[in-house]
């Protein structure tokens, strides 16, 4: 056999085993050591410019942390119930904040002005947030209880039961708290 | 019983096609006719099976027969007649049955129309085909068997997937995928069939080229209807976001595109048969390798639907098919060697080549980028999401580089030109190219590739437009009406205008994408009943917002008039519509279409005490373009396969050589 066969032969088998290796993977599973422990705080600055706000000061309320970025599909698809999720709870506890990744902030501006979304929406330079929340992809979405301790977090698009679920559980233990 | 009819056809098709391709390589070997025939028969009678298999499944799912597992799945006796038919392929072990009966299908139409025909290579043909119909099978009879019996039997099942049921295209889009994506495999098994023979030369290629023309138009009719659903029904306004499962069926779709001129170059000038054979080699496992990838839940995608088996048992196949493959090539690569060459870079065939090149860099980019989340996770660990910025960056360069071939293409003979005859072509061509660019630029188009993609198709269409114009003027000047005159132009060469057709419908297409990726206007609003909302000169008035109940579903409509310019222009009703068995509700777009342009609307969210309403509001120009490309690609694919008359196709290529320097 001469080398180029050798080389060829060799190529495929290394394709059939990347996607050997792939089916051993789960994409949306992806266990997180922060789930169960207090949140990393951050303190960063908005979207629209407003005063920057810290994670410690939202203590007391459920908080759902959105990483997306305008130019991420799947954040697209969930961006509906993001929406939905914003309308029902805006009167309680529940306190929803959107961190950009990896974008520039007028695409992120443009993105909101198209589909909407009046919560919180915080830019994150260099993903330094990201990075300490182990965001893998966007999007990715974190729920925190009123104590400051991850309670879930799930990778790809949020559907408004998995929203409505979460919130609803934390929001108990804030019943219970006060 | 009806589950029990359904998987004995199964099991006894696996036992006839097993047999079918094993006696049809004995024959060929052996040289028994007899065995060859009874081969032929065996495929015959798989689709019969088949047939019946799939016939059982209908009819388990139109009586409602839940004790049939795949109809317990996605029946349900709410769900209208017409859904409930076409539920065959809404879910996993329904398509596979669905993509087992088209292969099925194919493969007794090749046995019979080549009953007397290609002794040598027909047994090696079926028995490809009859070997990867048992795989199919297999996994029908194992991990994705649709007929399990169910015990006990519900009462009622939960129906079909919300979003297939919202749309009439999904009575389009899916068997197009799969008479595209199956139908690949017959050229597949020819050029099998021509490597094991050591029959590299035309022969094959004449053979399979009517087959590809028909797998690609379906591939085509495919990925067109599947954005024109995505459009109608996903409710993001878009139809297109380089979802791996958009990406699998577009780069079997540019290697068939690039096999398609490809072929061309060897009929006429015997060069390129290792790397014809090498396409379409390609593209029948980038249509396995898609399903794998989108079917296995190894790359996420919108279309996943996972199985713990079926992975392991495609990866399998890919990995047979592809060494299988990969070691015929190199087998025969004494045979494959280069047979002619290229005269001059100013020819047809070298413009062929460099689409060629086009054609395979852009699958190269569009499997990097599919693939990359996996590379970058077995190479480095690290999860990561390649988005649309990489693909359009990457691709719309390559796009562009297509549509000006496809004006420099026609205006080259055969063999070669010389440069000075060829700046006076595309002198004027390229003047027409410059003025539609800024027209489109005066109407406010702007942005380097968008204007590029305008000015190239300009120049493109009015390349062939001569050649078309030329061509009327002769039999004119023959004394014959202009329509008879294009009519004998066009029956004279049906290859060569159904050709220049299918460009046109590709150049509509591309302007389109053009204008509508780039120049629209997306809006949210919330309103209440009796406001209304301002977007690019059209006003929206929210009149009222209602429910609605229907048997299986219930629905919030938002009753909207359309005003422009202060003149109502239409009415659209945007839905979300809440299933019984879905928690999240689905949305119904309301769309109204416009040459000029679309206005898309989609109901987000509304208050419960009816109060408000949030809409998202899309214009976007000339989508309509987008369908009405693919009904003409249609059309002169049509015109390029309907059978000439064999004098007038000998003729027409003596007359094409014979222009070589015009």
């Amino acid at each position: 056999m001469s080398w180029r066969r050798i080389v060829v032969l060799v190529a495929v088998l290394v394709f059939v085993a990347l996607l050997g290796f792939g089916l051993t993977r789960d994409p949306s599973l992806i266990a997180s050591p922060l789930v169960g422990a207090p949140a990393p705080d951050f303190r960063l600055e908005q979207l629209d410019g407003g005063p920057t706000v810290g994670l410690q000061n939202l203590r007391g309320q459920v908080v759902v942390v959105n990483f997306w970025a305008s130019w991420c599909l799947a954040c697209k698809e969930e961006h509906p119930a993001l929406v939905r999720a914003w309308q029902r709870y805006k009167g309680e506890h529940v306190r929803m904040v959107g961190i950009v990744y990896q974008d520039t902030p007028e695409n992120a501006r443009k993105y909101l002005k198209e589909h909407g979304g009046g919560w919180t929406q915080l830019v994150d330079p260099k993903s330094r947030v990201a990075i300490n929340f182990g965001v893998y992809g966007v999007p990715e979405t974190f729920f925190i209880g009123p104590a400051g301790v991850v309670a879930q977090k799930h990778i790809g698009p949020v559907t408004d039961s998995i929203l409505s679920t979460q919130i609803d559980s934390l929001l108990m233990e804030v019943g219970e708290g006060s | 019983m009806t589950g029990m009819l359904g998987y004995s056809a199964l099991v006894l098709a696996l036992g006839t096609a097993v047999y079918g391709a094993v006696a049809s390589v004995v024959a060929v070997r052996r040289e028994m006719p007899g065995l060859a025939a009874s081969g032929r028969n065996a495929a015959l009678v798989v689709f019969v099976l088949a047939t019946v298999a799939v016939a059982a499944m209908e009819y388990a799912l139109l009586t409602n027969d839940f004790s049939v597992s795949y109809a317990a799945q996605v029946g349900s006796r709410a769900t209208p007649r017409f859904i409930t038919v076409i539920s065959l392929w809404a879910a996993l072990e329904g398509s596979i049955l669905f993509w087992f009966w088209v292969l099925a299908l194919y493969t007794a139409l090749v046995a019979w129309l080549y009953r007397n025909k290609h002794r040598e290579q027909l047994p090696y043909v079926l028995a490809t085909m009859l070997a990867t119909a048992s795989f199919f099978l297999i996994v029908l009879l194992g991990p994705s068997n649709p007929f399990h019996r169910v015990w006990p039997v519900p009462a009622d099942g939960p129906g079909p997937n919300p979003l297939l049921q919202n749309h009439p295209l999904m009575a389009v889009h899916p068997p197009a995928q799969y008479l595209g994506y199956v139908g690949f495999t017959v050229p597949f098994a020819f050029a099998v069939a021509a490597l094991i023979t050591g029959r590299t030369d035309a022969w094959w290629v004449h053979a399979v080229r009517r087959w590809t023309l028909a797998a690609w138009i379906f591939l085509t009719i495919s990925i067109v209807a599947g954005g024109w659903w995505a459009y109608e029904v996903l409710g993001w306004g878009g139809y297109w976001g380089w979802d791996p499962v958009e990406n699998a069926s577009l780069m079997p779709w540019l290697t068939a595109t690039a096999f398609l001129h490809s072929v061309m170059v060897q009929e006429r000038r015997e060069m390129l048969r290792g790397w014809n054979v090498s396409l379409i080699v390609s593209t029948f496992v980038l249509t396995i390798l898609g399903t794998f990838l989108t079917r296995s839940g190894v790359l996420s995608s919108v279309h996943a639907f996972s199985n713990s088996l079926i992975g392991p048992l495609f990866l399998g196949f890919v990995a047979v098919v592809l060494l299988f493959s990969t070691a015929l090539l190199l087998w025969r690569t004494p045979l494959l060697k280069k047979t002619g060459s290229l005269d001059s870079v100013l020819s047809r065939e070298a413009a062929f080549l460099v689409a060629n090149l086009l054609f395979v860099v852009l699958t190269f980019t569009v499997l990097l980028g599919t693939l990359f989340p996996l590379v970058a996770e077995a190479a480095w660990g690290v999860k990561v999401s390649v988005g649309a910025p990489f693909f359009n960056q990457m691709t719309v360069p390559f796009l562009a580089g297509v549509v000006f071939l496809m004006g420099v293409g026609p205006a080259l003979p055969w063999r070669r030109t010389s440069g000075r005859g060829l700046l006076v072509r595309f002198a004027t061509p390229a003047l027409m190219g410059t003025v539609l660019g800024v027209v489109a630029a005066l109407l406010r188009a702007h942005g380097f590739w968008p204007l590029l993609t305008i000015a190239l198709a300009g120049f493109a269409a009015t390349v062939m437009g001569r050649e078309v114009w030329k061509g009327v003027g002769v039999g004119v000047s023959r004394g014959l009406g202009p329509g008879r005159a294009l009519a004998r132009l066009v029956t004279g060469n049906r290859r060569r205008y159904g050709g220049y057709v299918v460009h046109t419908g590709v150049l509509v297409i591309a302007v389109a994408v053009a204008a509508s990726w780039n120049f629209k206007h997306e809006v949210e609003a919330t309103v209440a009943p009796g406001r209304s909302v301002d977007v690019a000169g059209y006003t929206l008035q929210l009149d009222q917002l209602y429910g609605q109940q229907q048997p299986y579903r219930f629905s919030v409509v938002g009753d909207v008039s359309l005003w422009r310019n202060g003149a109502p222009v239409g009415r659209l009703d945007p839905k979300l519509n809440y299933y019984p068995t879905r928690q999240e509700p689905v949305p119904t777009p309301s769309v109204r279409t416009s040459p000029t342009e679309d206005v898309f609307l989609d109901l987000l969210a509304f208050e419960q005490d009816g109060s408000s309403a949030t809409f998202k509001v899309v214009v976007t120009p000339m989508i309509m373009w987008l369908w009405v490309g693919a009904y003409i690609m249609v059309l002169g694919t049509l015109i390029a396969v309907w059978p000439a008359r064999k004098k007038k196709l000998a003729r027409a290529i003596v007359r094409e050589e014979t222009e070589v320097v015009a």
